[in-house]
């Protein structure tokens, strides 16, 4: 089915040859299958059967066959003839790879004899092995170098023959240094040293095993430029590098340090001017505690998290995961905390101790994290405004003061430097120093930009230097947009990603994006307009943020979003969001009062959803919408059915069929909506 | 680039694989026909779909499918790949696609068919192929696909088959046949697939992998299966489904793999081959109009990229019942 020429039709001779030779094979198919139908095991048969899968080794009936009749034949055999019809099988299996070294049933069927354990050439099947890696016809050794049949085969045989890791690292080593192009052989490096690591094995330190890589690889990468090999396994060791074995980051709302003020629902009246940015408003004498992870984890409960106030009600709290309710995985988990003195009261939160919250790949908080705040009541009178929320109008840049309030908002968890922390800083040191060398590449820019992103996590929040790279790194991107501009999406994005990092690396970069919105009670609003952001990153520095504008950007999808829990107001008009089903992150947002997604793509006809899959509302669990909701509103009915707060929404400008039909839909799903699209809704 | 104009390069000439599929199901005992009897189900199922998406299932006698599709049903409960041979789940997959091509499922006893699929489960979670037990993630995939569709998943432990799945996972983000086995785009769908259908792709690192895949494009506009392989158009389904599904499909030149696509195909006698100028076969016009599917090109119907069968057809089964 694979590389073969189209051809020009068959000459008649060469049509006649086909055609007798689609005879003789059905022939013989049809007499094997009478042979097994009927069970007969006696020597001519299983003979047949063996011819016929050296011509067809795909007809995988004939290998179940062939186990039946061995089955059958070991049974009534005399134990010293059973490594012989063993053997034969083995023979059988050879000459079926002869015909296609790829054949599934051919290598399942050597593994299946193998397995009666019976076989006394286990020890030969390495050697037989190595006899098909080391073969000189060129053509043939492409086709084996990367059969990853071989390959499973080898780790098979490995594991039945306990042979060591060292000795199989020392194999790939073997294959890489005869032939750098050999992902196979990285890939399989990969997976042995991860497990050496992992078993603490001598010599095989994080420390020692990274630097002796490091230089290995070099080789590879700096020799062979355009081999992809090389570059693959380079990057799982920067990841390898910066990472910390085992440990989660986390971070938290409110952040340690932090002074909440809790307001009752007329807050967004202008009663009062606060400059303070940690004003909550709270309908109901409650207000979320939200926690967020690096990677998704399971086991956050109120036994893993203890809470040290005196605001009692608060036992058993229930920690709930956002998005999914049904796993029980996330890297973003609230609950919600009563608040029930008039008095100010101080919060002490601390997890991590039980070493029970952990990621499926088995990481947990390497030191307890723990963070303390405050919370005042703040009482308000009124009910909460009519008004529409405008998002040009109203708007004042906030001042300096507040920058260390900003400080304590915005801290993350930070790495302390520990004796395990230093040599790896100093490891992606000496990467940067032999990238900078490096002439022009794809490759070496894109690494280079990894690296430097990789330095800047390293570098604590507080310390001087941070920062420093990401103009460099923005540039980066901006040359690979136009070196690989087939991938240039990619690297947008992966900008985008660098410009959120550097925004929100420091207090004096973010505070440019700060503003106060007047109608609201100097809410403070993040503006993020107009930066040509195609995808959303940093959230876990902007959990306190409850009204964000990102219009006029690039944004195809909401994903990141639902980790703002806070979120009142949000702005995502003018990019490019072409279906509800993209916007699913916002059903999380619970607290929404305003959204705008107007002048977007939504509800276009035959667009292919690509994230349908990601929010986990497709078929299998699509059956709870019930028959009302018209097909081309169900998207839209997922999403705006959760957000019991929304008053204000504006949807203009979208290919999604606006005027009454809409209108009288959304009212129904929304109940508390007083604005749409401008207009004030007859209630 | 070949010697036919370059202005109809750029064509799909739908009709001309319509043909090319009908005579191909006629052709029963060409070389090339009997050599592949024993996949005959998947072979139909690529027809088929094929036929479907360009809005022609139509051309075909549903009556004579159907009947010999349930000759190859065995007492087990499970389908072989043509009438005579052994079940296995590859073929019970096809099956089940099929009759839902023609919304016959009902002609199915459920139960049975779903116990067949749900005993192959093993007790870490993954599946066996068959009685025979051989173990790959694509059988995963086959089982989550087609239990699903049976709305019968309730019978195998889904998180256990999640947590086999995810034990597969590399160091690049991709996913192998077994754990501890290299990347391949084919696996990468299966495995992708399978937690998509079951809401866990919370489990895959769609910037790792997303990237992994959207290198898989070449210098010729289309996308090889690994690292440093010839691009074939079968991959344009498999890492082209994997794109959307985690939501990076951006990331690749969509103009250029539709280009190639068109490339592949045989325009004087019908048929799309894995590279220009190779022979065509039913396996790669399959995959060649389902990844322009996938590419919104017009003319043909949207597939869904985790059930690999037209979106309407999903919908179907999704809100009827």
């Amino acid at each position: 089915m694979h590389g073969r020429k189209r051809n020009a039709a068959l000459k008649p001779e060469e049509e006649a040859a086909s055609a007798s030779e689609a005879l003789e094979l059905r022939s013989l198919q049809s007499q094997f299958m009478s042979n097994h139908h009927q069970k007969i095991y006696t020597k001519e048969a299983i003979q047949l059967s063996a011819k016929l899968l050296e011509i067809n080794p795909e007809a995988y009936t004939a290998w179940n066959y062939r186990k039946l009749a061995v089955e059958y034949n070991l049974d009534s055999a005399d134990p010293s003839l059973v490594n012989s019809i063993l053997h034969k099988e083995l023979e059988v299996v050879e000459n079926a790879l002869k015909r296609n070294l790829k054949s599934y049933g051919a290598w399942y069927h050597r593994k299946w004899v193998l397995s009666k354990g019976h076989c006394s050439s286990l020890d030969k099947e390495l050697q037989l092995l190595n006899k098909y890696q080391k073969l000189d016809d060129d053509i043939k050794k492409n086709l084996v170098l990367r059969n990853f049949h071989l390959w499973n085969y080898r780790r098979f045989v490995v594991e039945l023959t306990k042979t060591s890791e060292q000795d199989e690292l020392q194999h790939t080593t073997d294959m890489i240094n005869d032939n750098f192009s050999n992902y196979s052989a990285w890939h399989n490096r990969s997976v042995l040293l991860s497990s050496l690591i992992a078993k603490k094995a001598d010599g095989f330190t994080p420390k020692e095993t990274i630097r002796r890589e490091f230089d290995y690889v070099h080789n590879a990468i700096f020799t062979e430029e355009d081999d992809q090999s090389g570059w693959f396994y380079y990057l799982w060791l920067i990841d390898q590098t910066v990472k910390m074995e085992t440990s989660l980051r986390a971070s938290s709302w409110p952040s340690d340090g932090s002074t909440i003020i809790l307001s009752g629902p007329g807050c967004f009246n202008g009663s009062y001017s606060s400059s303070k940015f940690t004003t909550y408003c709270s309908e109901s004498g409650s207000f979320p505690l939200i926690l967020y992870f690096d990677q998704a984890v399971s086991g956050v409960s109120s036994s893993t998290v203890t809470i040290d106030s005196e605001l009692k009600s608060n036992e058993d709290l229930v920690w709930e995961p956002v998005p999914e309710k049904n796993s029980q995985v996330s890297c973003v988990w609230v609950a919600r905390l009563k608040f029930d003195s008039t008095e100010p009261v101080k919060v002490k939160v601390s997890l991590g101790k039980s070493r029970e919250i952990v990621s499926s790949t088995g990481c947990n908080l390497s030191t307890p994290y723990e963070f303390v705040f405050t919370v005042h009541i703040y009482d308000t009178v009124g009910e909460s405004q009519e008004g529409t929320v405008s998002w040009t109008d109203g708007f004042d840049y906030l001042d300096a003061q507040s920058s260390k309030d900003l400080n304590s908002l915005m801290a993350l968890n930070q790495l302390k430097a520990d004796t395990g922390f230093e040599w790896r800083k100093q490891a992606i040191k000496i990467e940067i120093e032999q990238f900078r060398k490096l002439p022009d590449s794809k490759f070496g820019k894109l690494i280079l930009a990894k690296l430097l992103m990789a330095e800047e996590t390293t570098i604590s929040d507080d310390d001087a230097v941070k920062g420093v790279h990401y103009k460099e790194i923005l540039q980066l991107y901006n040359d690979l947009m136009a070196l690989d501009s087939w991938h240039d999406q990619y690297y947008k994005d992966e900008y985008s990603v660098a410009l959120l990092h550097k925004v929100t690396s420091s207090t004096e970069f973010l505070s440019r994006h700060l503003f106060r919105y007047r109608n609201m009670n100097n809410i403070v609003c993040l503006r993020l307009n107009n930066l040509t952001l195609s995808r959303i990153a940093s959230v876990e520095k902007l959990l306190f943020v409850q009204m964000l504008d990102l219009s006029h950007n690039k944004l195809h999808s909401a994903e990141g979003l639902e980790a703002l829990q806070l979120l009142c107001c949000l702005n995502l008009s003018n990019n490019r969001i072409k279906s509800f089903s993209a916007l699913h992150s916002l059903r999380h947002l619970k607290q929404l009062r305003v959204l705008d997604v107007s002048h977007n793509h939504i509800g276009g006809k035959n667009l292919v959803d690509t994230t349908r899959y990601l929010c986990s509302l497709s078929f299998p669990n699509s059956g709870e919408i019930g028959r009302e909701v018209p097909s081309k509103y169900r998207d839209a009915y997922l999403v705006l059915r959760d957000l019991m707060k929304l008053k204000q929404l504006d949807i203009r400008g979208n290919d999604l069929i606006s005027g009454e039909e809409f209108s009288s839909f959304v009212s129904q799903v929304v109940p508390t909506l007083v604005w749409l699209d401008g207009h004030k809704l007859a209630s | 680039m070949s010697s036919a104009s370059s202005s109809q390069m750029g064509q799909l000439v739908a009709d001309k694989h319509v043909r090319y599929i009908l005579m191909a199901e006629k052709k029963k005992e060409s070389l090339e026909s009997v050599v592949m009897d024993h996949l005959r189900m998947n072979g139909a199922y690529w027809g088929l779909t094929t036929l479907d998406l360009l809005d022609k299932l139509g051309t075909v006698s549903e009556d004579e499918v159907v009947s010999w599709i349930m000759t190859c049903q065995h007492e087990s409960g499970g389908f072989a790949g043509n009438t005579g041979h052994d079940p296995h789940i590859l073929y019970t997959l096809s099956a089940v696609q099929i009759l839902a091509l023609f919304d016959k499922i009902n002609i199915l006893d459920v139960g049975k068919v779903s116990s067949y699929v749900a005993g192959l489960q093993n007790e870490d979670g993954s599946f066996s192929g068959d009685m025979w037990g051989e173990i790959d993630t694509r059988f995963s995939y086959i089982a989550i696909c087609c239990l699903s569709i049976l709305k019968c998943l309730d019978k195998i432990n889904v998180e256990k088959a999640v947590e086999y799945i995810v034990s597969c996972k590399n160091l690049d983000g991709g996913f192998g046949c077994t754990p501890g086995a290299e990347s391949h785009a084919g696996q990468i769908f299966c495995c992708v697939g399978a937690l998509a259908i079951t809401g866990s792709l919370h489990h895959v690192d769609k910037d790792l992998l997303g990237w992994w895949l959207c290198e898989r494009q070449t210098k010729t506009g289309g996308l090889n299966g690994r690292p440093e392989k010839l691009p074939d158009v079968c991959y344009s389904w498999w890492v082209l489904s994997s794109l959307i599904m985690i939501d990076r499909v951006h990331w690749i030149d969509k103009a250029k793999l539709a280009k190639f696509i068109l490339d592949c195909q045989d325009l004087d006698n019908g048929g799309i081959s894995d590279r220009p100028e190779d022979a065509v076969d039913i396996f790669h016009t399959y995959f060649g109009v389902a990844g322009l599917s996938l590419l919104e090109y017009p003319g043909v119907k949207a597939i869904d990229p985790a059930y690999a069968l037209p979106v309407d057809v999903i919908n179907r089964i999704a809100f009827t019942k």
